[in-house]
């Protein structure tokens, strides 16, 4: 088999790309061959370690030396000590910043990686269509537990201890929910699990059901142990194929298994979860939207009280909760409320999973611990900004979030924390934006979402929304007055206090949270009719400069409206009023003569 | 399949199937198998998964290479897909990004046969509760 003894990993990520890894990577490669161990040694470079703070990194195998802030004159070094000597080079290795040790063996660095996967622990190990591959996993483990050597309320102390929130967005304790719901009486009652998932670029939700579907089965059977309900129900949407199809599978396996139906575990209780998907609605997001949705009327949403956990689903109680919330549970359980809730902040407590999305490198699902920072989230797990530009914002929370900037970089992220720097935690979407993006444009953009999601039942919302996306417009357009800022804020104020639901109470955050962190912006639009990135095409001009100009007609032969004239060798204009701005010459000039201003 | 009527039942399952997975995964014995597994998520598929999933299986068998290629969640490295996780026997695993037929080929032909690794290795950048 393996005839190589030993291999070099030098990231090639960019952070580390940026402190000279390539030359490092030469420089190791060109040593190994001068001492003839090209057969025995290979080198190679590897994606991001996540860890560019302390970059480049030098990972070696078999025996997981890791090497931090490695610069292209230490390749020797490695080479001579490390691979033909067999000593660690020292003063190269990782110091645990805590105890001040050095770490040779990168499996006990464990500790300061930014990650910590619970919801999405058997995400990417197990064959997600395999119930015993999930049971290998402690899958069902806890639902046992519970069934045999816990009362409800005993599970209802623990997870209300474990301090687990809401991970669908608005943060409720979930403990909470299941007290209130299990304290209402009713011959029936229902566990629906919201996997209505809805905020652009969030796809947490779906890659939990199509890689442990397990997890949240068992978890709604525990919360119809606590509640006292015999009736689960999955609201999905139908744009979910592939979750369905997998869910569905799992459900069979564990109705054949006997974890789902009659006699659970021999302990008398009962349990059984079926289907219902969505059309795909944001609204349906909201929990009277979506128990409406299942009821078979329009997803539209009703006044609370009564909440769903004194009337639901049928008028029955309903305990609604998200599909990540869900797949928290069994662990804690498994493990216990002190551990989970030694992971976190003092009031959000465990991990959160964030879709990490936008100008960022690592684009993917990332699961860290809550009180982590936006600039490790950015820079030590998202790899940086995209081509080294400069970060602008991370918008969270979707539609109803808001846009967080540079001076929250360093703010840990719960709960409040971001509700307090006008944005919030949402069900974990993160668009982070570079200084390419124009902010007046991101606000109308979720404006646009919600005005074509709106479901129309209350003015606020359907109204309101629209008025505040027209103003969005006309400022872009570069027709905006002062007085449309304050209308602005006045619009959103009213539609915040007034809409009906969730939805509505939260649309405006797009605009407030960018009045208030990128007002500079706002102004430039309207005082100066100016976009300062170049983003809102009515605001923009294009121009040719003289002295590059060649007069090769390029852009001339380009233009699809024939706004460009000029004579061969000779330089070209562009005739503003024709032009349409799309960018075509400025693509196909070879001599960077084309401008924006 | 006989249904689980007690947590022991339960348990029973989970000791048997979890000696086979650690058999896969852990074992030092050099005759044992290779363990492929594919990320299988909506992103993965859409990037192009179940293709290099059908072209590991197939070339693994034509080659004689005694595997267990299974499919799996999504891992997370949404801007690699298609991804694969490699554990040879005795080894760590080692997850691969932007497979393509071609670099599939080159992971059986090079690391799978010779242990020697190829471009597009993804780093391991998270803990698992297992060591918590």
């Amino acid at each position: 088999m393996a005839t190589f003894k030993m291999h070099l990993l030098v990231c090639g990520g960019t952070g580390c790309r940026a402190s000279e890894s390539a030359t490092l990577f030469q420089n190791l490669r060109a040593g190994i061959i001068q001492k003839g161990l090209e057969n025995d040694v290979q080198v190679i470079t590897t994606g991001c370690f996540g860890f560019c703070e302390k970059g480049p990194i030098v990972k070696v195998l078999p025996d997981n030396t890791f090497y931090t802030m490695v610069k292209p004159e230490d390749a020797n070094e490695i080479i001579e000590e490390h691979i033909i000597k067999g000593r660690k080079v020292q003063r190269l290795l990782y110091v645990n910043p805590v105890t001040t040790e050095k770490v040779s063996d990168s499996k006990h660095m464990g500790f300061y990686r930014k990650q910590l996967r619970i919801a999405l622990r058997n995400c990417g190990f197990i064959d997600p269509e395999n119930i015993e591959e999930s049971i290998a996993r402690e899958g069902y483990a806890a639902l046992g537990k519970c069934l045999t050597e816990m009362t409800p309320e005993q599970v209802i102390e623990m997870i209300k201890k474990s301090g687990l929130r809401g991970r669908g967005g608005g943060g409720f304790p979930t403990g909470l929910k299941w007290e209130i719901t299990r304290a209402s009486k009713a011959d029936q009652k229902y566990v629906v699990c919201n996997a209505d998932e809805g905020d652009p670029g969030a796809f947490m939700d779906r890659s939990i059901l199509e890689g442990d579907p397990h997890s949240v089965i068992e978890a709604m059977a525990i919360c119809g142990y606590c509640i006292q309900a015999t009736k689960g129900l999955v609201y999905i949407r139908a744009e979910y194929p592939l979750a369905i199809e997998r869910l569905k599978t799992a459900i069979k396996q564990a109705r054949e298994y006997g974890l789902l139906g009659e006699d659970i575990m021999g302990s008398g209780f009962n349990f059984d979860i079926e289907l219902r998907y969505g059309a795909g609605a944001f609204v349906c997001g909201e929990e009277t939207a979506l128990i409406h949705s299942m009821e078979g009327f329009r997803g539209e949403p009703t006044v609370k009280p009564p909440f769903p956990s004194v009337s639901g689903y049928l008028k029955k109680p309903t305990n609604v909760n998200n599909v990540e919330t869900f797949a928290n549970i069994p662990v804690i359980i498994n493990r216990g409320a002190e551990w989970f809730s030694s992971i976190g902040t003092e009031k959000s407590k465990g991990t959160k999973v964030f879709a990490l999305a936008g100008k960022i490198n690592n684009v993917g699902l990332i699961e860290v611990p809550m009180g982590i920072t936006l600039r490790e989230v950015i820079y030590e797990i998202g790899g940086g900004i995209k081509d080294g530009k400069k970060f602008k914002a991370v918008q969270t929370g979707g539609p109803s979030g808001g846009c967080l900037t540079e001076k929250h970089l360093d703010t840990p992220i719960d709960y409040d924390n971001l509700i307090a720097a006008g944005s919030m935690m949402g069900s974990g979407g993160m668009i982070v934006m570079d200084e390419d993006d124009c902010m007046v444009s991101v606000a109308k953009f979720y404006l646009d979402f919600t005005v074509e999601e709106s479901c129309g039942k209350c003015s606020p919302c359907r109204i309101g929304n629209k008025r505040l996306n027209e103003i969005l417009e006309k400022i872009c357009k570069g027709n905006g007055t002062m007085e449309d800022i304050a209308l602005l804020r006045n619009l959103s104020s009213v539609v915040k206090d007034t809409a009906l639901c969730g939805l509505g109470q939260t649309s405006p955050n797009p605009v407030l949270s960018t009045l208030d962190n990128f007002y500079d912006e706002y102004l430039a639009h309207i005082v100066d009719k100016k976009c300062p990135s170049g983003r809102c095409k009515a605001l923009l001009q294009y121009f040719i400069d003289p002295e590059n100009c060649v007069g090769c007609t390029a852009c001339a032969r380009n233009c699809p409206v024939n706004a460009i004239s000029g004579e061969r060798k000779g330089v070209h204009v562009i005739d503003s009023a024709t032009c349409i701005k799309c960018g075509a010459c400025m693509e196909k000039c070879k001599f960077n003569a084309v401008y924006i201003k | 399949m006989t249904k689980i009527k007690s947590l022991n039942d339960l348990r029973a399952i989970k000791a048997n199937v979890e000696a086979k997975m650690n058999l896969r995964e852990r074992s030092d014995a050099p005759e044992k198998l290779v363990q492929i597994k594919v990320a299988m998520a909506t992103c993965g598929i859409a990037s192009g998964a179940k293709i290099i999933m059908d072209y590991m299986v197939n070339e693994l068998d034509k080659r004689h290479i005694p595997a267990v290629v299974s499919q799996t969640g999504c891992m997370g490295y949404c801007y690699a897909e298609p991804t694969i996780e490699v554990t040879l026997p005795g080894k760590e695993p080692i997850v691969f990004g932007y497979v393509t037929e071609k670099k599939a080929d080159q992971i059986i032909e090079k690391y799978i046969i010779n242990g020697e690794l190829v471009e597009g290795i993804i780093p391991v950048n998270y803990e698992s509760i297992d060591n918590k």
